[in-house]
């Protein structure tokens, strides 16, 4: 495959994975910050959310203090900002138009849909309204990760867009834990009925894992069983865990043609060997905001070696 | 101007045609509602899909959508027999022409076309001089445009030997008719399209270089995006199942040119370029392109690598030699041209150009060069400052133009604002010529001037389409 290609496939996979994650950031918030402050309602919400997404420097340059509405805009509709939806939803659809041919005809409908919607949300959005478009978002970016699984051929092209996906969200999880890490840790005190319950369901949320949570450990929210999910375990699509496991698979299928293995291929088995051999106990241990910061690093340096390894 | 033959009428007040039976019968029964509602369905199927063009020179730089017409153009079997036999001569005609002015030149010897046309015409590539491309063939895919003023009256108005497109909404057309109306199309017996991608990816492979690999690794090169038909130069290598390159995705090592793919260099044999001469190779051509390939024409005359269409094709679809193309077909093929030429003036000779000043008003006008509809005067339809105003650049530049009188080009019923009204048409059918000969897709693509009366068709100054029948 051209090293165009696969470069335009695999940003075209991130920035969807990013918007779909930015819409889930803004529905989860809006929640937290709508409680009241004696049930956890979060008066900081809104700066973590931007702290999340990666943009707060850019935030408080372009609007000083993160107030509700004025981050709404930016994570939403901003055209500025290279994190809000409507960004990321521009740049997947200008990757994968330049690549037309990488897609099926499904896929790119799919994905073109998805920009169409944004476009009728205009670059100001009322407050009535944002539901709508987080809504919109997360059907779009679902029904087009759909398309591509049930019509693309199992070939570099997948894989490329598949690969951009999972590094994507391995990077969202984790700076979703750097920014709330401190609401995880593990305490003396008993934490049943803690008012930060809604804090940690807000988390969950975010990564769509509420329910998941319930099915895996049967248990009320605690915070460390949290962090074992949302790192550890294998089995929820968002986790480190996961996305490493689909990362390794992902680079062997791209290598398989032609028997070359490369940097990417040696720092992904790395990754995906110490989440294998750690548990959240260690984690703790050694600290857990100094485990996430690693991550994040590798993670950058992953995708770094991913373009080195594939000349984009 | 008189009356238009209509496609579907015949002339006013005739007999309607055997050939739209169908088609009448049905708009007939269509309720208007149906019809619109169609309409608005189509344009939302196109937009979903991004069956899109840029406008050049549109300050929002936005794709916007050809529109699409519901009433498809038909022509009988025998009309499309006598076209098709047509086509092939001419093209035919033009390969022989490319191989000799870029060769013995015995065409100019024999003294039919003038010397300095050819000599002193910037389209003829220096550069290629002598070289003899893949199994002779110089023009692969040719767009001939023709337009048609009366029952049998069929006249060639422009050869598109470079990079013709448009041939990705003739299949789309089709798609979308059998979408909308697949009974309709159903019992129309109609002769089918889809195998252009087929048959274009048959005709590349055919003229695929000598070389140690099995199987020639054929290439769409694309100048981008941003290009006005970057659509269908997708369309078509997603079709043919072939990558879409754009010139920084080769390079060029030893005369072989190679694309860079995340598995290491790969050779590339053959490239449909939808990009044009002057931006093929940096080192030869335009100094400043960032389109093209440096050292893709070393590699082309090393014979290394095909190039479809050849390099220099424009010397043969320039406005002023297709004024002699009735004496190249016989020149070349001993045979009489089977389609006409339009009466042409070539503002070159000094009596044509007395006869076109004075005559302006009644005349279409064009720069022998040019394509797209850009920089043509439309006499009949013109204000008498823009007429003035072309009689000075016409009088600075004579060699630049050529003027052939006002064609009633002949229409077809169109579904506009007050429900079906006449609309002027023309008909660009695709002609491929491979190592296996010259074959042609039945039909073409037909395009229609909107607006009432108009008489320019192109999608750039804001024309349509319609699907286009070969049927009994």
């Amino acid at each position: 495959m051209l090293s165009r290609t696969a470069s335009n496939l695999y940003w075209a996979g991130r920035y969807m994975e990013r918007a779909d994650f930015v819409a889930r950031l803004v529905d989860a918030t809006t929640r937290l910050s709508a409680l009241p402050s004696t049930y956890g309602g979060d008066p900081a919400a809104w700066s973590s959310a931007i702290a999340a997404a990666g943009v707060a420097d850019a935030f408080e340059q372009a609007h000083g203090e993160p107030e509700e509405s004025a981050v709404i805009q930016f994570l939403t509709v901003e055209p500025e900002n290279p994190s809000s939806i409507r960004t990321c939803v521009e740049r997947a659809r200008g990757n994968a138009r330049a690549v037309r041919t990488g897609l099926t005809r499904e896929a790119w409908e799919a994905l073109n849909g998805a920009w169409h919607e944004v476009q009728r949300f205009g670059v100001k959005l009322p407050t009535a309204r944002v539901a709508e478009l987080t809504e919109a978002v997360q059907r779009t970016v679902s029904l087009f990760d759909g398309a591509a699984q049930r019509t693309m051929l199992r070939d570099d092209a997948y894989w490329f867009l598949q690969l951009g996906g999972a590094v994507e969200r391995a990077d969202n999880t984790a700076r979703l834990l750097d920014v709330k890490y401190h609401l995880l840790l593990p305490r003396d005190e008993p934490v049943g009925g803690s008012l930060d319950y809604f804090q940690w369901a807000t988390i969950l949320r975010t990564v769509s894992a509420l329910t998941a949570y319930r099915w895996v450990y049967r248990d009320s929210v605690k915070p460390w069983l949290v962090a074992d999910l949302l790192i550890f375990n294998s089995r929820m699509p968002r986790s480190l865990s996961c996305c490493y496991d689909q990362i390794v698979h992902l680079i062997d299928q791209l290598g398989a043609g032609s028997g070359r293995r490369g940097p990417a291929t040696r720092i992904a088995s790395q990754m995906q060997l110490q989440l294998g051999e750690k548990d959240i106990d260690q984690v703790f241990a050694s600290g857990l905001h100094e485990f996430i910061e690693a991550f994040i690093v590798e993670n950058n340096r992953l995708g770094a070696a991913v373009a080195e390894q594939f000349a984009f | 101007m008189t009356a238009a033959f209509d496609e579907m009428d015949g002339w006013g007040g005739g007999e309607p045609r055997a050939a739209y039976a169908k088609v009448r019968a049905w708009l007939a029964e269509a309720p208007p509602e149906l019809l619109q509602t169609r309409r608005a369905q189509a344009e939302l199927l196109f937009r979903r899909t991004g069956v899109t063009f840029n406008v050049y020179g549109d300050p929002g730089g936005s794709e916007r959508l050809i529109p699409f017409d519901l009433v498809p153009r038909v022509i009988t079997s025998a009309e499309w027999g006598r076209i098709e036999r047509g086509l092939i001569q001419r093209v035919s005609a033009l390969n022989a022409l490319l191989g000799d002015l870029y060769g013995g030149q015995e065409i100019l010897r024999a003294g039919l076309i003038p010397e300095e046309l050819v000599l002193r015409n910037p389209q003829l590539q220096l550069a290629v001089m002598g070289h003899r491309p893949s199994k002779d063939i110089f023009v692969h895919v040719a767009g001939v445009d023709l337009v048609r003023t009366g029952p049998d009256d069929f006249f060639v108005l422009e050869d598109n030997a470079r990079t013709p497109s448009g041939v990705s909404y003739m299949l789309e057309n089709r798609e979308m008719m059998l979408r909308l109306f697949p009974d309709l199309v159903a019992g129309a017996k109609i002769a089918p399209v889809e195998t252009y991608p087929d048959l274009l990816l048959e005709t590349l492979r055919s003229v695929a270089p000598e070389s140690p690999e099995a199987e020639p690794t054929i290439v769409v090169l694309t100048p981008g995006p941003y290009n006005s038909a970057f659509y269908e130069h997708s369309f078509l290598a997603d079709k043919m199942g072939v990558e879409l390159v754009e010139g920084a995705d080769l390079f060029v090592r030893d005369n072989i040119v190679y694309m860079r793919t995340t598995e290491g260099p790969r050779r590339v044999h053959v490239i449909y370029r939808r990009i044009d001469d002057a931006f093929l190779d940096p080192l030869f051509f335009r100094p400043d392109s960032t389109l093209g390939v440096p050292g893709l024409l070393a590699a082309y005359l090393a014979g290394t690598v095909t190039l479809a269409n050849a390099v220099g094709t424009g010397i043969a679809d320039d406005k002023a030699m297709y004024s002699y193309m009735p004496e190249v077909i016989r020149f070349y093929t001993g045979e009489e041209p089977i389609l006409a030429n339009v009466p042409t003036w070539r503002c070159r000779e000094p009596d044509s150009l007395a006869y076109v000043l004075d005559h302006l008003g009644e005349l279409v006008v064009k720069e022998v060069d040019g394509s797209g509809g850009y920089g043509m005067l439309v006499g009949p339809h013109a204000t008498k400052a823009e007429v003035a105003a072309f009689a000075d650049k016409l009088r600075a530049n004579p060699e630049g133009f050529i003027a052939q009188p006002t064609l009633a080009l002949s229409t077809c019923p169109t579904l506009s604002e007050g429900g079906l009204q006449p609309r002027h048409v023309d008909l660009r059918p695709f002609v491929l010529t491979g190592a296996d000969g010259v074959q042609v897709t039945p039909g073409g693509l037909t395009r229609v001037a909107l607006t009432p009366g108009s008489l320019v068709v192109n999608s750039s100054q804001g024309g349509g389409t319609k699907d286009t029948w070969v049927a009994d």
